[in-house]
């Protein structure tokens, strides 16, 4: 495993090869499979937060010519394995959360569908619910273990000592919202059930995820279930574990099989159901001594979690390893409210813990006296502070260096408010970022020669957006050392061998590794002139290096804000990132996915909160009008590079997961050019007008 | 309540019969498997559905199929004449202006849109001098004129320098 190649494929800007489908719209997403004599499904939501159902009327829309059948937990089929009180889809009359799947209506057409949804009248026990999340409550907890399996406390050395002998210390608290991923194609699931057998098109970042959750659920063989995803519109997060619509659709084929069963989520229901980023409140306390070396760090979380099933963000995982010191401390509380279940969102962790963390080391080089790059360049760790290992590879620094020149950092005057231009005040910031590298286990590759010299490389991953097609097609080419026409790619199916979700930025390790272990296997077996047909098939490889290093993405990022004085108005004519992520596979693609990074974390900075009703229970800004993601207008110029890192030990590509790193300190670099432009420290995202105003 | 129309899509004739309340959006995905417009919002805020209607972007999901009676339609697939690349689908591919490409048919067609918009002189919010005969497609203009078109991937970048490069191409020419 200490090979890196430098290949003739991997490296290069290659036009992603599914592009004339994408762009003319015929590529196929989940809903436009072509498929005879579809139903269509619109689902019942709760209008209560907690309670049972107490009564159901379907009558009238039983009636409605075209409608099928109205599906609720009185006549839906009982599930294999309820466990899972999430999929528990109309297993019992609890009402959970607002929102909740209390029944479906299933029709000729959409139209009647969503008609005689509305015709369902149900009739509640309401119970009185919860859900706030506040510092002060009673019943925090602290999970076992948070997502992605990290500790949910850690401590070293003596934190309140060190805090209270620094010389220089902060004790601030930041928040952060909750927030929805809101793929641009919405959830979507069509279901065939015929003679025993499923296929799914599935929206989802894991057809094999899917399989397997579905198969579990349903009681059924591995192998009598398909699912299909060969284009994804996006996920980042939300698509990679299976939700509620999915078993809905499934419970719905299951009872009128032979007939495919359409449900696509609409805008409004993406906001509840499948997913979101839990609200946090991070108390961080710094302490540092006259040089500005920090002394203690502790970050303690408070966030959310649902009551019917645990979800526990990683908030701060990755001050554990940022930046030295000798005691530290990190803790995570939850309180479980009657709400949907979050989730996975971009950087699940890494994107408001190091909001947090890194406002805090802006704020804290301020009082230091310090340059922020400076301040942290001195903090810079030797090892992983949690293991105690060496980094494979850590340029954080090189980064801030390279940026700064990019960015034109220096000569900055630190003194907030200190520019203008007429009424708009000026200001910069910057930040740093870091994301693990993951790897994820069940992954196969199958490598076959399809003679004269082409082959076909088979693997059940999927492209949500991230490049998969083209990248692997270039990691396959390289692995096999022909060229990258010579390569055909099937990802997508679960006919293909198995491999792990779009997920914690791992598709491309894990994958690529698993390919390159196929090619090795090939070759070996059947050398450089195969006949047609010899086929290989091969799990991705132990790397045993990952006892020996500790292996993470780096990342920084720079901002200019403008800030109107009257209004309040943030605007962000440019950014900067700069990142150390080993060796970039497709140069194109990749910078695509730092920059749409970058602006997802201008959006979290400036735009986007889902506001819960603590009255009813549910999102009330629940759609594209009320519910602000960055638009075309929202974003400037974005100038992005990454450094030369050779990482001979991460995997035989030499490369870093990019999928999340773009996101992850990008909301703190405009929080900090924010506050460099007005001298306001809003330590609340969004960062709307009305708070640089107060 | 059902109604049959006649609409001619991408140069095709279509007869179909339609429920009164299918939006044209609807009407072209399902009933003629013409899935090129996307549906991201269902509610006019997301453009991932626009279309060409008689040369002008609409967002095809605020329409009723039963009012546009023998209108022309065109989609992101019908762009090009002789069913291949338009040179906005060629630019937005060496731009990479999409990564999910979910938006990406309605942002193709909503740019060729645009470009028709500015060259008609239309000026936009971000217009300085609204009586100027030529509009100057900076990128700021691209940028304000595109803001109906939203991506969620955040290809926003690389969709400004595909269109820029095209118009100051069909300038050129
Ligand atoms: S689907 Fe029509 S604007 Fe969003
Ligand atoms: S390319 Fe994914 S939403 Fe625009």
């Amino acid at each position: 495993m200490s090979i890196t190649t430098t290949g003739r494929a991997i490296g290069r800007a290659v036009d992603r090869i599914e592009g004339p489908q994408k762009v003319t719209g015929t590529a196929r997403y989940a809903y436009e499979h072509e498929t005879e004599y579809p139903l269509y499904l619109y689902p019942v939501q709760s209008e209560i937060a907690r309670g049972r159902v107490a009564r159901i009327d379907a009558r009238s829309a039983e009636a409605l010519p075209g409608v099928v059948i109205v599906i609720t937990h009185e006549n839906a089929p009982q599930l294999a394995d309820t466990h899972d009180k999430e999929l528990a889809v109309l297993q019992s009359d609890e009402v959970a959360f607002r929102g909740q799947y209390v029944g479906a209506v299933v029709a000729e057409s959409f139209e009647v569908a969503r008609h005689a949804a509305r015709l369902v009248s149900v009739v509640y026990d309401e119970e009185s619910h919860d859900v706030g999340l506040r510092a002060d409550r009673v019943d925090l907890y602290a999970p076992d273990q948070l997502n992605a399996g990290f500790e949910t406390d850690t401590a070293e050395g003596d934190v309140d000592g060190a805090l209270s002998s620094a010389a220089v210390t902060l004790d601030e608290t930041y928040t952060t919202p909750m927030e929805h991923n809101n793929p641009m194609e919405p959830h979507t699931t069509v279901a065939v059930w015929d003679e025993g057998d499923l296929t799914l098109y599935d929206s989802t970042q894991g057809v094999h995820t899917v399989r397997r959750t579905v198969a579990r659920i349903f009681g059924l063989e591995r192998d009598r279930v398909r699912v299909v995803a060969p284009h994804v519109g996006g996920g980042f997060g939300s698509k990679g574990l299976p939700h509620a619509n999915t078993i809905l659709t499934t419970l719905a084929a299951q009872m009128i099989e032979g007939r495919p069963i359409k449900f696509a989520l609409t805008r409004q229901q993406m906001f509840s159901g499948v997913g979101y980023r839990t609200p946090t409140i991070q108390r961080i306390r710094l302490g540092a001594d006259e040089e500005g070396r920090l002394t203690a760090i502790s970050h303690d979380v408070i966030e959310l979690s649902a009551k019917i099933k645990e979800f526990a963000e990683q908030t701060a995982s990755a001050t554990r390893t940022m930046y030295a010191t000798e005691n530290r401390r990190t803790t995570h509380r939850l309180a479980a409210l009657d709400l949907p279940v979050p989730s996975w969102m971009r950087a699940p962790g890494e994107a408001p813990g190091m909001y947090a963390l890194e406002v805090a080391m802006d704020e804290m080089a301020e009082r230091c006296d310090l340059d922020p790059i400076e301040f942290r360049t001195r903090n810079e760790p030797e090892v992983d502070a949690e293991t105690g290992l060496p980094y494979s590879s850590r340029n954080l620094i090189a980064c801030l260096r390279e940026g700064a020149e990019r960015f034109g950092w220096e000569g900055r005057d630190p003194t907030p408010r200190a520019r203008r231009d007429g009424r708009w005040l000026i200001g910069t910031g910057v930040a740093a970022a870091m994301y693990p590298v993951y790897r994820m286990p069940g992954t196969r590759a199958r490598v076959r020669s399809l003679g004269e010299g082409r082959y076909a490389v088979e693997i059940g991953a999927v492209d949500i957006g991230t490049g998969t097609w083209t990248a692997l097609t270039q990691i396959a080419a390289d692995a096999l050392g022909v060229g990258i026409g010579a390569i055909e790619l099937r990802i997508g199916d679960t006919n293909l061998p198995s491999a792990s979700v779009a997920g914690g930025s791992s598709g491309i390790t894990v994958w690529g590794s698993t390919i390159f272990e196929a090619a090795r296997l090939f070759r070996e077996r059947h050398g450089e002139d195969p006949s047609e047909g010899d086929t290989v098939e091969a799990g991705t490889p132990d790397n045993p290096e990952t006892e020996n290093y500790s292996m993470s993405a780096f990342g920084a990022y720079f901002a200019e804000a403008r800030v109107d004085e009257d209004t309040g108005e943030v605007r962000v004519p440019r950014m900067t990132g700069v990142f150390a992520v080993g060796q970039v596979i497709n140069a194109q693609t990749a910078r695509s996915q730092f920059i749409g990074g970058m602006t997802m974390g201008l959006g979290m900075a400036l735009h986007e909160e889902s506001l819960v009703d603590e009255r009813f229970g549910h999102v009330v800004n629940h759609d594209f009008a009320e519910y602000h993601i960055p638009t075309n207008a929202d974003v400037g110029e974005i100038d992005v590079a990454w450094i030369d890192e050779e990482d001979p030990h991460v995997n035989p590509m030499g490369s870093k997961g990019i999928g999340e790193i773009g996101i992850v300190g990008s909301p703190a670099a405009v929080a900090n050019a924010v506050y460099h432009a007005t001298g306001v420290r809003v330590r609340d995202l969004p960062i709307t007008p009305d708070k640089l105003l107060r | 309540m059902e109604q049959e129309i006649t609409i001619k899509v991408d140069g095709t004739g279509h007869r179909l019969t339609v429920d009164t309340r299918t939006t044209l959006l609807d009407a072209l995905r399902e009933r003629l498997g013409i899935t090129s417009p996307k549906k991201g919002c269902d509610h006019g805020q997301c453009g991932a559905c626009t279309i060409l209607l008689a040369g002008r972007r609409i967002n095809s999901c605020l329409a009723l199929a039963v009012a546009f009676e023998d209108e022309e339609i065109v989609t992101a697939e019908g762009l090009a004449e002789d069913g291949g690349l338009h040179p906005m689908h060629r630019s937005f591919i060496e731009h990479d202006a999409f990564q999910c490409g979910y938006c990406t048919p309605g942002q193709i067609v909503s740019a060729v849109g645009m470009l028709e918009e500015a060259s008609s002189g239309w000026p936009s919010s971000v217009t300085a001098d609204l009586d100027a005969d030529e509009i100057v497609l900076a990128d700021e203009e691209i940028r304000e004129r595109m803001s109906g078109n939203l991506c969620r991937c955040a290809a926003y970048v690389n969709i400004v320098s595909a269109i820029s490069e095209t118009a100051g191409g069909e300038a050129r020419r």
